[in-house]
């Protein structure tokens, strides 16, 4: 044994069978005729008072390394003989107990113990004396908190291994674990075998599926290995039969008892952690069954007066409770004393628990997990029962086991759909610490290779596979996880959250606010692998330069925009009016082109045409082309970024080959669309890019290039000088403040008056189809530079004349990209009456969705399930106007102080008068 | 049309002079037609004077009827028959509301058209008809309805699987599932699959409902109707065939003679279940035992053979053209004569596996069939004919597991020889032909078992015998579902 020689290598080591001694803890003084009962041990050398709460029991054989000593009080002191002996230790708070332990007797021999601690236990100090000062030393420096570090110390069985698996021949149900990890059970319809855990590979090392004919008393629901006699197993069978196993049996079948009590199927089976023959059942037909497994028959059933039992765990601290969860969602706490009813019970998740596990340190944690895909943690120290923690996994939750020696950790595995087995830190419910991923099939059994060991977890699982994974092989989901976030705010605001070490190696973004951090995750120390990364976050504001008012003109025009109920002339002047109101040129000149472009001329009435030209009077094509141009330059710097800027600046004076091509080469930071196609799109919209193209002559367009007056356009803008230079600050500045920027590029207005106006020769024969592919492009193009009110707004009010040119799925991103937009801003009538206007059947649909408004009866809060105006409880009329006393129908408003209201009309004339609410209640109603 | 339908469902609460005003008025200033119901009452076998008379039910079911009017715009006649068991039909309601009218994977014309497809396997006009109207309602195109060969690839897609579920649902595999999954342009997505076997299954087990209890046509529907004015002759024939005071009579008199018996056969049943309930713990039978018994059962099942002849004849040729008639019902083979495994019950069940698959994929579908399931299992009033708490919940399971029982799926820790014992053969014969081939059920079939029964209990058998073959099917189905997942 290598646990011997790690512990002492000069003493002769004797095969240690004789007896030893466990030591327990009854439930303190209150129980002690439970616990009185001592063996003696044999060949003692002092039998020092033992304790009257403290048992010991004799086990009939030992395997070598496997001598234990369970001690359940507070442990601070340990004595070790010179034989290596632990001779005592000292229990309590200053009250000396000594009592002797395991082989004591024998020199020289007895010393692979191993201290099994429930956890709870520490030892504070270990006093050894100075005759084995290697020893000596061991245990000193293992002098650790926990009595279970102690006993991989003693006994040096360190557990090792690798992730690793085997081909189990049939889908398994459950898997258990015998106390000293070495071997794992694997249970299911069609299966049932021992495995032993060796270095490299799972061994088959027996096979309890025997016997001529298969009764389905071999189908196991659930299995479980004695957690103190190695030779106990129980079963849980379909079929509704508690089966015991006794692998120290001489014959093939092991089989030992059957208790074929339950009517159900069986569906948990769990041991008492410290008596050896209290068996525990939970089954479908509700009843949980306690066994003593030296009757014949259960010795108390429980009735948990709900539905099926899912899961039964005995207490791992309190020697007799129980909890058993159920069908329904409720846990019960149950004492093993009382069967007639239980002590607590409380509804832990919506729909079936399937599972739940006793913290193995913490007295009072019970976690639980349930169909509703949750793992909550409970508090039940306390008679409150608390719900402490709560993760929120993808799917129902199957199994759940607590991570051992680690507080907050816990395991879990699904029942359906997911096969990944996942542990939890459960004070970070949103992403798994670790995860496992090697199941193909959905996980049946999850358990922790050893109690005292987190490292090792052993599962089985539907796809005939039994695993054991290594927690070092875990995945981390963190590690991939995106710690960075990006968010647009409604008013152009750009939010960004990243890691610190980003901000730092980058000097030149300064956070928000001067140095003002927003840490989003604090963590503790790094330590370990068994920590989350330590993430800390720090949150970075970007404003828009100018303020929030650079989106003012979004909600104006989108409450003041008329899109129907007029002739398009109209609409369309209406909307440029206002357009041209909140000083966005572009947008109004497209309107008016629209509106030349598709309405027919007599419809044009001179009034309007004077009001869109101007001052000018000449004619509309024209003007607009340099209102256009006007706004070209002015009006998107107002509220789009420098970059946008910088784009337009580069297109504006595109005409000059030689900038544009130096700043083809430039444009990295704006737009990948490419130079050209923003050319027509920009400068032109329809008419412009007609003009435009003249230049090059295109033959087949002749007949409709206006005279040639219209390159004053040209000029117009090549004679703006400043302009090149401008851009070139602005690359490299970008910081460039949205005043200078406008001063400066207002400078064409003046070379406009220098234009003349002709005779339009087209409006008479060109069809306004003709124009439908640009109106389409100018759509985009809207569209593409952010400015979706417009593109929307054309489409409604243009109707059939351009629908039918832009693909379904392209208007149907529009609209809800603007109706987006419009109910973040809380523009909900505009909202809805874009909704109700657009013509694609997947957004007028958005109107039908949720509809219904559900409401409750004023006067007995309930809620109103029945149509009508009548609460079906109270048998009242719920909603009465306060004034007239009537049913309120229509519009109800009400007061949110008192909530008394009724008619809006009422209201409002009742408050003319008096402020104090209609129904006497004396309250001062407020509406707003 | 609705008018009429909606005169005939007040007529009863508002009385005869609201009727009579409509009538002369529609007919004789307006020149309408009135139509005038065929059948007489909801259901072709209960008279309708023992169905619940509207305006007399209690405030419950009232509340439900009012709710259901509201919302479909009809009380049809499954509802009115199912009032009976308001706690069931509230969440029927629910369910079928959500399947059909709320915001789900499937467009809503989708939705009628596979419930014709469903109904249409089972020759069930009177649904077919139902949903013909909706559908067209929600705008379908009507000429889908010419038959599946004009309907979409995609929907014609799915009528293998129809076939499979509505009569061997055993037989469907991951295979069925991946066609449909894989099938390029006409695929169908997982959620719109799982949407479709709800859908598919629901009126499958429907149409069993409809044809267990005999349900009349509705008056708007083909066949529910006639123009003509009642006649002395029309009204004698008609009161004659829907078994009023005539037949009544002769099946009084009928009874005196079988009076004894009939009520000596719920005594019978009643001791046999205190005998099952107490010498369960005496005696123990062996596990081989138990698997022959399951056996057994099954094997019986396959030689309760549904009353032949007495074909149902459509009305409406829309069914006819959905249906093959090559694929029928067949029995779940025996033992070793082919390769269908038993299903056990234990390792695929509704509550853990099935549930959280269609709630992950359809969500709140699964809370709402969850519920229903459990209603209708848990369902009693603790009566059995005249007797008072009973205990019936031995024979809920019975019937339950019988029916699993012939779709092969089986419990472990059941004793299938209880079967035997509270299921006599004209039971059985009942339960086989509603829930294999619902439309061979007769009315001498739906009378002959439980004599001493009341109708409302009668109809609490075709709720279970309808949601067992529900869930029978939907296990099936999502078994293959899962295990083309993983």
């Amino acid at each position: 044994m290598g646990s011997l020689g790690e512990v002492d290598h000069s003493e002769d080591y004797v095969e240690e069978q004789g007896s030893y001694l466990q030591l327990m803890k009854g439930r303190g003084e209150d129980h002690g005729e439970s616990g009185s009962a001592l063996a003696a041990p044999s060949g003692q050398e002092d039998t020092v008072d033992t304790p009257r709460h403290f048992r010991a029991q004799p086990f009939p054989s030992l395997p070598k390394r496997a001598e234990r000593l369970v001690a359940q009080a507070h442990v601070t002191r340990v004595y070790i003989t010179w034989g290596g002996t632990l001779v005592g230790v000292v229990a309590g708070e200053g009250r000396r107990r000594r009592f002797p332990v395991a082989g004591g007797g024998r020199k020289g021999g007895g010393d692979g113990f191993r201290v099994h601690g429930g956890g709870r236990q520490a030892f504070h100090k270990i006093d050894l004396p100075l005759h084995n000062w290697q020893r000596c030393l061991k245990l000193l420096v293992f002098s650790m908190e926990k009595m279970a570090r102690v006993t991989t110390v003693l006994s040096g069985s360190t557990i090792t291994g690798r992730t690793m698996f085997c081909h189990l021949d049939a889908p398994a149900n459950a898997i258990s674990v015998c106390r000293d990890a070495a071997q794992v059970v694997v249970a299911g319809r069609n299966i049932f075998k021992i495995y032993s855990i060796e270095e490299e590979q799972f061994v088959e090392r027996a096979n309890l599926r025997v016997g001529r004919k298969l009764s389905l008393n071999f189908s196991c629901a659930d299995v479980v290995w004695h957690q103190m006699d190695d030779n106990l197993l129980a079963t849980a069978a379909t079929n509704g039969a508690v089966v015991t196993w006794n692998l120290g049996k001489p014959s093939r079948n092991k089989q030992d008892q059957l208790f074929t009590e339950h009517k159900r199927t069986v569906n948990k089976v769990c041991f008492h952690p410290n008596e050896v023959n209290m068996l525990l059942s939970g089954s479908q037909d509700g009843y949980m069954k306690c066994f003593d497994l030296r009757k014949r028959e259960s010795v108390s059933t429980f009735s948990g007066q709900s539905e099926s039992v899912r899961d039964v765990q005995f207490s791992i601290k309190d020697y007799f409770a129980f909890a058993a969860s159920f069908e329904n969602g409720n846990v019960q706490l149950w004492d093993i004393r009382r069967p007639d009813r239980y002590e607590r019970m409380f509804t832990a998740h919506n729909g079936p628990v399937f599972c739940c596990d006793w913290h193995p340190d913490d007295r009072g944690w019970l976690a639980t997990g349930g169909r509703d895909k949750m793992v909550k943690v409970w508090d039940l120290s306390t008679t409150r029962t608390k719900e402490v923690y709560c993760v929120q996994t993808i799917a129902s939750v199957a199994r759940v086991k607590w991570r051992p020696e680690m507080k907050y950790h816990l395991a879990t595995c699904s029942m359906m759909v997911d096969h990944n087995i996942y542990v939890w830190d459960i004070r970070r419910p949103y992403i798994p610490f670790g995860m496992f991923e090697e199941h193909k099939d959905v996980t049946t059994g999850i358990i922790w290779r050893h109690i005292h060991d987190p490292y090792y977890l052993l599962s089985g699982s539907k796809d005939s596979t039994l695993y054991q994974h290594m927690f070092k092989d875990a995945s981390r989901p963190v590690d991939r996880a995106n710690p960075e976030g990006l968010c647009y705010g409604l008013f152009g605001d750009l939010a960004f959250a990243g890691k610190d070490s980003m901000f730092t190696s980058d000097s030149n973004r300064k956070t928000y606010g001067g140095e003002r951090r927003y840490p989003i995750f604090f963590f503790k120390k790094p330590d370990l692998s068994e920590q989350f990364a330590n993430v800390s976050s720090s949150l970075n504001v970007f404003e828009m330069e100018g303020g929030s008012n650079s989106v003012d003109w979004f909600v104006n025009m989108a409450q003041q925009y008329i899109l129907t109920g007029r002739s398009l002339a109209e609409l369309c002047d209406h909307n440029a009016k206002i357009a041209k109101e909140l000083y966005r040129y572009q947008v109004a000149q497209t309107w008016t082109m629209l509106r030349i472009v598709y309405s027919s001329p007599g419809a044009i009435s001179s009034v309007n045409l004077n009001q869109s030209i101007g001052k000018s009077g000449g004619l509309p094509l024209m003007n607009s082309l340099k209102e256009l141009s006007v706004a070209l330059n002015n009006e998107p710097r107002l509220e789009r970024g420098k970059a946008e800027n910088w784009q337009e600046m580069n297109h504006i004076h595109s005409s000059n080959p030689l900038i544009t091509a130096n700043e083809e080469n430039e444009e990295t930071e704006g737009s990948d669309v490419p130079a050209d196609y923003l050319f027509g799109d920009v400068e032109g919209d329809e008419d412009d890019l007609y003009m435009v193209d003249h230049e090059n002559a295109p033959a087949e367009e002749h007949e409709y290039i206006l005279p040639q007056e219209a390159f004053q356009l040209r000029h117009e803008i090549i004679d703006n000088p400043s302009a090149p230079d401008h851009l070139q600050d602005k690359v490299e500045s970008p910081h460039v403040s949205g005043n200078e920027a406008e001063t400066v590029c207002l400078t064409p207005i003046e070379s406009f008056s220098l234009m003349s106006i002709s005779q339009p020769l087209y409006d008479a024969y060109l069809p306004a189809d003709y124009f439908n592919s640009l109106v389409k492009d100018m759509l985009h193009y809207y569209a593409e530079q952010g400015d979706v009110q417009m593109a929307v707004s054309v489409l409604i009010v243009l109707g059939d004349r351009i629908r039918k040119e832009i693909d379904e799925q392209t208007q149907e991103h529009w609209y809800t990209s603007y109706i987006d937009l419009l109910q973040r801003f809380k523009l909900w009538n505009v909202s809805n009456e874009v909704i109700k206007l657009s013509t694609c059947s997947s957004i007028n649909c958005f109107n039908q969705a949720s509809t219904s408004l559900h409401i409750n009866c004023s006067n007995c809060k309930r809620p109103m399930s029945s149509k009508g105006w009548i609460c079906d409880r109270c048998r009242q009329c719920a909603s009465m106007c306060a004034v007239c006393h009537q049913v309120v129908k229509g519009l109800f408003v009400w007061c949110q102080g008192c909530s008394h209201g009724g008619h809006l009309q009422h209201i409002m004339n009742w408050l003319r008068t008096s402020s104090h609410c209609p129904a006497g209640c004396g309250h001062l109603c407020e509406y707003t | 049309m609705r008018l009429a339908s909606v005169a005939n469902t007040t007529k009863p609460r508002d009385g005869s002079v609201r009727e009579y005003l409509l009538c002369s008025n529609c007919q004789k200033e307006m020149g309408v037609r009135i139509p005038r119901p065929l059948g007489q009452g909801p259901s072709e076998f209960i008279p309708e004077k023992e169905i619940i008379q509207l305006g007399r039910e209690d405030a419950e079911t009232r509340l439900l009827f009012i709710e259901a009017f509201a919302t479909l715009g009809r009380l049809d006649n499954i509802t009115l028959l199912m009032g009976f068991h308001p706690r069931y039909l509230d969440s029927f309601l629910k369910t079928q509301h959500y399947l059909m009218q709320v915001d789900g994977p499937l467009p809503y014309h989708y939705r009628h058209y596979i419930a014709i497809m469903a109904a249409a396997r089972h020759q069930c006009s009177y649904l077919v008809n139902i949903h013909v109207n909706d559908f067209l309602q929600v705008g379908g195109d009507p000429k889908w309805l010419a038959g599946l060969d004009s309907a979409p690839l995609k929907l014609q897609a799915l009528s293998e699987v129809n076939k499979i579920l509505a009569h061997r649902p055993w037989l469907i595999t991951k295979d069925h599932i991946e066609k449909l999954l894989k099938a390029e342009e006409h695929g169908w997505s997982l959620a719109e699959l799982v949407h479709v076997v709800v859908l598919l299954t629901h009126y499958h087990s429907l149409a069993s409902f409809t044809y267990g209890c005999g349900i009349n046509p509705e008056i708007h529907c083909d066949g529910g109707h006639t123009f003509q004015l009642p006649s002395v002759g029309s009204c004698c024939v008609c009161d004659f065939t829907n078994g009023n005071d005539v037949v009544e009579d002769l099946l009084n008199g009928q009874e005196g003679t079988k009076g004894t018996e009939t009520v000596c056969e719920v005594e019978v049943l009643m001791k046999k279940m205190k005998q099952l309930q107490e010498c369960r713990d005496e005696e123990e039978a062996s596990q081989e035992e138990m698997a022959t018994r399951f056996e057994r059962e099954k094997i019986e099942s396959l030689y309760v053979a549904p009353a032949e002849g007495e074909e149902a004849v459509d009305t409406r040729d829309v069914s006819r053209r959905f249906e093959d008639p090559t694929y029928g019902y067949k029995e779940f083979p025996r033992q070793g004569e082919q390769n269908v495994p038993t299903f056990r019950a234990q390792d695929y069940t509704w509550e853990d596996h099935g549930y959280s698959l269609v709630n992950r994929l359809y969500p709140d579908v699964g809370q709402l069939l969850d519920e229903k399931f459990q209603i209708v299992y848990n369902l009693t009033y603790n009566t059995m004919a005249m007797h008072k708490d009973v205990d019936t919940s031995m024979l809920r399971r019975a019937i339950w597991n019988y029916i699993h029982c012939m779709f092969g799926i089986r419990y472990d820790d059941y004793d299938y020889g209880e079967i035997n014992q509270l299921l006599d053969r004209n039971f059985k014969v009942y339960i086989k032909t509603v829930v294999c081939c619902p439309a061979k059920t007769t009315k001498r079939m739906y009378d002959s078992f439980w004599r001493q029964f009341k109708h409302s209990e009668k109809i609490h058998v075709n709720l279970l015998l309808m949601e067992a073959r529900m869930q029978a099917e939907l296990l099936y189905a999502l078994t293959a579902i899962t295990r083309y997942l993983t």
